[in-house]
């Protein structure tokens, strides 16, 4: 009984996870490779062959390589910040956190109210007299504006995550370490590079691996900002299984997305691997 | 009545082994200290009595029952933890009265006995105070008023003190003792300390490797230790060891110096450092270190190229360097077995 | 003599531009974070006819029309009760099981342990909300699709995940001596986990409990691809887009960040513990 117990406690666990998570995962692998219940690739060169392709897997892929590396340094920042604080401590990191609440759908409404012809980018410009009638942003004429739209939203809305993932790694961190390099003589910014970066490697791992897959999984931002003029992976997955009806592409489309995904997450694996007695 | 029985308990982790098969008696209310290195099994002992680990073998009994395969709480047994394991969610008379409304006793005896054991701690101001606003030395009171409440056959202790600071501790030990002999409770109390153990202990006994080495009354074990590791463990410093050289039936030569010792092939010399005073004849030692420790001074030197140590009273200045002459005390004397580090009787 | 004189305030000069520059930071990076949120709001908080006029007011009007507009919308009332539903289903199963995964993989070694806790890691790496699109087939076989506890069932499996980390970490904080004293005092294991473990963990479980219901109150794309009539507030808002007019959408916005505000403020304590040892 003793020697059952704990399987009996990850029972309903695993069982959901292999109802919720393998077993889907096999059928959309199953899906993408079949047609008519016959085994063939057609549902990719039918995927590839589309127009629309290469447009969305471009914008996902700029998209993470824009926004990723400047929430990095983002957070970064906010979180250094925050460490250096004496009061209003836990104040800051909960408005720097707001954005972690929100879902992406109404990150693209907020930007939305900001980009769109009567908002208030639109209202600031006219207040400073830079334009006289309302701009459109958001048309198919200008894909760069919806696309820095979707940018800033983007950044805007899961910066806050990363941060709240590094300010967590960074109190992991003893003070002792950062004190013992000032002793030697580092200055500030090579303590930083020295010895807080690499100590944060695993917190970095994970906020990383976390970002990527959310900007691969970017949609309702998008389709907020920009209808479906600006296509991206996601978004041409929804649109081939609700408009298109054609699930066998719709699941060429995910496996794609799940080969980035998983390909980026190894990348960083490997590039931020913390050996393992190198740890904290 | 509660004499606990420990018949061939092994207990092993994996490829490691804790315990190989121990056999111990502990009689209804002795105090029995288990002394060890850390590492040595002695937690894992008491927590096998606790009923916290099962052995992988043997059997163990509190007064006529086997409890091996029973439960913690169907043992009768109350234990005091390293750390106080004093519940932060409860007040202090919450916290001992937990285990009273576990067996659910009436609210008045729950009453009386919280108050009984919280006086006898001198706790009985702390009872409406959360652990988080207790000191150590408070929250260690709680944890030992929380077992007393019980009333068990049998207290567990794991290293109560260790987490205390010296001046508490020694202050503790002394309360502990009294409060416990009163209870008349059979006792079993973990320590690495060997003061405390001497201190506290009807009967020690000393563990090593997985093994007791040695079980018997704390002049015993520090007297007559049965082995070599005991001599080496027990005491501050430690026993001094040398080699002996057998001349003749029963005489050795240990440092160019003529013994009376057993009648056996092999022996070696040992005596304890306090157990030598300067004399005309005796063991030559070159003196490396003085200590003086007020009461007496500490010197540490070379016996015949060994590492050897003597207390001796701190009258007479002594300086590295010089070489003097030390006489054993003869009926101090203890000779063991090289080939089985036992004591050679 | 004269050279330190004139050093030293040239140093405090220094000094005082980094402060100076320090301070502006965390001012423009607060600005980053709250403008445009208050944005949403003064569109939320105005009249309709504010909302599409040009040039805006930086200050709501407080005419709530906009709100009431949204609120007798046809399938509003109807979409924010299946959104509650919804997460609340979602909170209850992902803790339910997500808990004792957590408890076993703290208080238990057993084989398979590392297995399984890699296997909950790795899920992690996968594109979660993809998970809809074969389910979305399986659901329709089964019954489950366009309900309730299907869609929640999904949520569940983007949520457990974090449950069984998070508790795996609130569970690690509970020394076991503490369960130990308590069964040398009487209790079975049940009942130690029930007067010891709980009480102390509860906080931290609840603040888990409220992200998995962040967790599923945001999410979009498998809400929008699983219900058509029992819609969710995220999938009604996301369908409606091409057709609602503007006021509807910001209002819609509000009333999907504010719980989520509530929310995050209610367990922000949590946030970065939650965090900290979830990365490892």
């Amino acid at each position: 009984m003793a020697r059952a117990l704990p399987y009996l406690l990850l029972l309903p666990a695993s069982l959901f996870l292999l109802a919720f998570f393998f077993y889907p995962f096999g059928l959309v692998v199953v899906e993408s490779l079949t047609r008519g219940g016959e085994w063939t690739t057609e549902n990719f060169s039918r995927m590839t062959g589309h127009w629309k392709f290469s447009q969305a897997f471009w914008n996902t892929v700029w998209l993470a390589a824009i926004v990723v590396p400047v929430q990095l340094i983002m957070a970064l920042t906010m979180a250094s910040v925050v460490q250096k604080l004496k009061t209003g401590r836990s104040g800051l990191l909960y408005i720097f956190a707001i954005p972690l609440g929100i879902s992406d759908l109404a990150a693209g409404l907020i930007w939305l109210a900001i980009f769109e012809q009567s908002g208030f980018l639109n209202s600031i410009l006219h207040a400073m007299g830079v334009i006289d009638r309302p701009q459109l942003f958001l048309g198919y004429q200008s894909l760069w504006v919806i696309f820095l739209a979707v940018c800033l939203a983007e950044i805007w809305r899961a910066t806050a995550i990363m941060m709240v993932i590094i300010v967590a790694g960074m109190g992991l961190i003893p003070k002792e370490y950062n004190e013992a390099a000032e002793v030697f003589g580092a200055s500030r910014w090579q303590r930083f590079t020295k010895v807080t970066l690499p100590l944060l490697r695993p917190s970095l791992q994970t906020a990383l691996i976390l970002r990527i897959l959310m900007a691969f999984e970017v949609f309702a931002v998008v389709v907020a900002l920009g209808g479906t003029t600006l296509p991206v992976l996601m978004g041409e997955t929804f649109q081939w299984q609700f408009q298109l009806q054609d699930r066998g592409v719709a699941a060429a489309y995910a496996m794609v997305i799940l080969g980035l995904s998983v390909a980026f997450s190894l990348v960083v694996l490997r590039l931020l691997h913390v050996p393992k007695g190198a740890r904290i | 009545m509660a004499e606990i029985v420990i018949k061939g308990v092994a207990k092993s982790f994996g490829a490691f082994t804790a315990l190989h098969s121990v056999d111990l008696t502990i009689a209804d209310q002795e105090f029995m200290v288990l002394l060890g290195a850390s590492g040595c099994g002695k937690t894992t002992l008491l927590r096998i009595i606790a009923g916290l680990e099962t052995p992988t073998h043997g059997e163990v009994w509190i007064g006529d029952r086997r409890v091996d395969h029973l439960p913690p709480r169907e043992r009768g047994i109350a234990m005091v933890f390293q750390n106080y394991a004093v519940f932060p969610h409860l007040t202090v008379f919450e916290n001992i009265a937990f285990g009273l409304r576990m067996a659910k006793l009436p609210q008045a005896e729950v009453t009386r006995r919280v108050t009984r054991t919280a006086e006898l701690m001198h706790i009985e101001q702390l009872l409406k105070r959360y652990s988080g606003e207790l000191s150590g030395g408070q929250r260690q009171r709680v944890a030992v008023a929380r077992a007393l409440a019980m009333e068990p056959d049998v207290i567990l202790m794991d290293e109560p003190l260790s987490n205390l600071d010296a001046l508490l501790r020694l202050e503790m030990r002394a309360e502990l003792k009294g409060v416990l002999a009163e209870s008349k409770t059979t006792t079993i109390y973990v320590t690495h300390d060997q003061v405390e153990a001497m201190s506290l202990a009807d009967r020690i006994s000393v563990m090593n490797g997985g093994y007791i080495v040695q079980a018997d009354r704390p002049t015993q074990v520090y007297r007559n230790p049965a082995a070599r590791f005991v001599g080496s463990f027990i005491g501050n410093p430690p026993m001094n060891f040398l080699p002996a050289k057998r001349s003749e039936n029963g005489r050795w030569q240990v440092a160019g110096q003529d013994f009376e010792g057993p009648e056996t092939a092999a022996a070696e010399f040992a005596i304890r450092p306090e157990d030598m005073h300067p004399a005309e004849a005796g063991l030559e030692a070159e003196v490396r270190v003085v200590e003086p420790l007020g009461p007496h001074t500490l010197i540490t030197a070379q016996v015949a190229g060994q590492p050897f140590r003597a207390v001796l009273e701190s009258d007479r200045a002594i300086t590295p360097g010089e070489v003097i002459t030390l006489a054993p005390i003869p009926d101090r004397i203890r000779w063991f077995d090289p080939e089985t580090q036992k004591a050679i009787a | 003599m004269s050279d330190v004189t004139i050093a030293a305030p040239r140093e405090e000069d220094v000094h005082r531009a980094g402060r100076f520059v320090f301070w502006a930071g965390i001012a423009l990076l607060v600005l980053w974070v709250l403008v445009p949120i208050w944005f949403l709001f003064v569109n939320a908080l105005s009249a309709p006819s504010e909302v599409t006029s040009f040039p805006k007011r930086f200050w709501p009007s407080f005419d709530l029309a906009s709100l009431q507009f949204f609120w007798n919308f046809q399938g509003v009332t109807a979409a924010l009760w299946n959104s509650v539903k919804v997460a609340v289903l979602t909170m209850v199963l992902s803790i339910g099981m997500g808990a004792p995964a957590g408890y076993a993989l703290t208080r238990f070694d057993f084989p398979g342990k590392e297995f399984f806790r890699i296997l909950v890691i790795m899920t992690r790496a996968f594109p979660l909300p993809l998970l809809a699109l074969p389910l979305a087939v399986m659901f329709i076989r089964t019954g489950l699709d366009d309900t309730v506890l299907g869609l929640a069932l999904v949520h569940t499996m983007l949520a457990l995940p974090f449950a069984v980390l998070i508790t795996f970490s609130l569970f690690s904080g509970i020394p076991v001596e503490l369960e130990e004293a308590a069964w040398t005092l009487g209790c079975n294991r049940l009942q130690a986990v029930i007067k010891v473990v709980l009480p102390l963990a509860l906080p931290g479980i609840m603040a888990s409990a409220v992200f998995a219901f962040v967790i599923s109150w945001n999410e979009v794309f498998a809400a929008a691809v699983l219900t058509i009539e029992n819609r969710t507030l995220t999938a009604f808002l996301l369908q409606s887009l091409n057709v609602s007019p503007l006021p509807l959408k910001f209002a819609g916005g509000v009333a999907l960040v504010m719980p989520a505000l509530i929310f995050i403020f209610a367990v922000r304590k949590y946030l970065f513990a939650m965090w900290g040892i979830a990365n490892r």
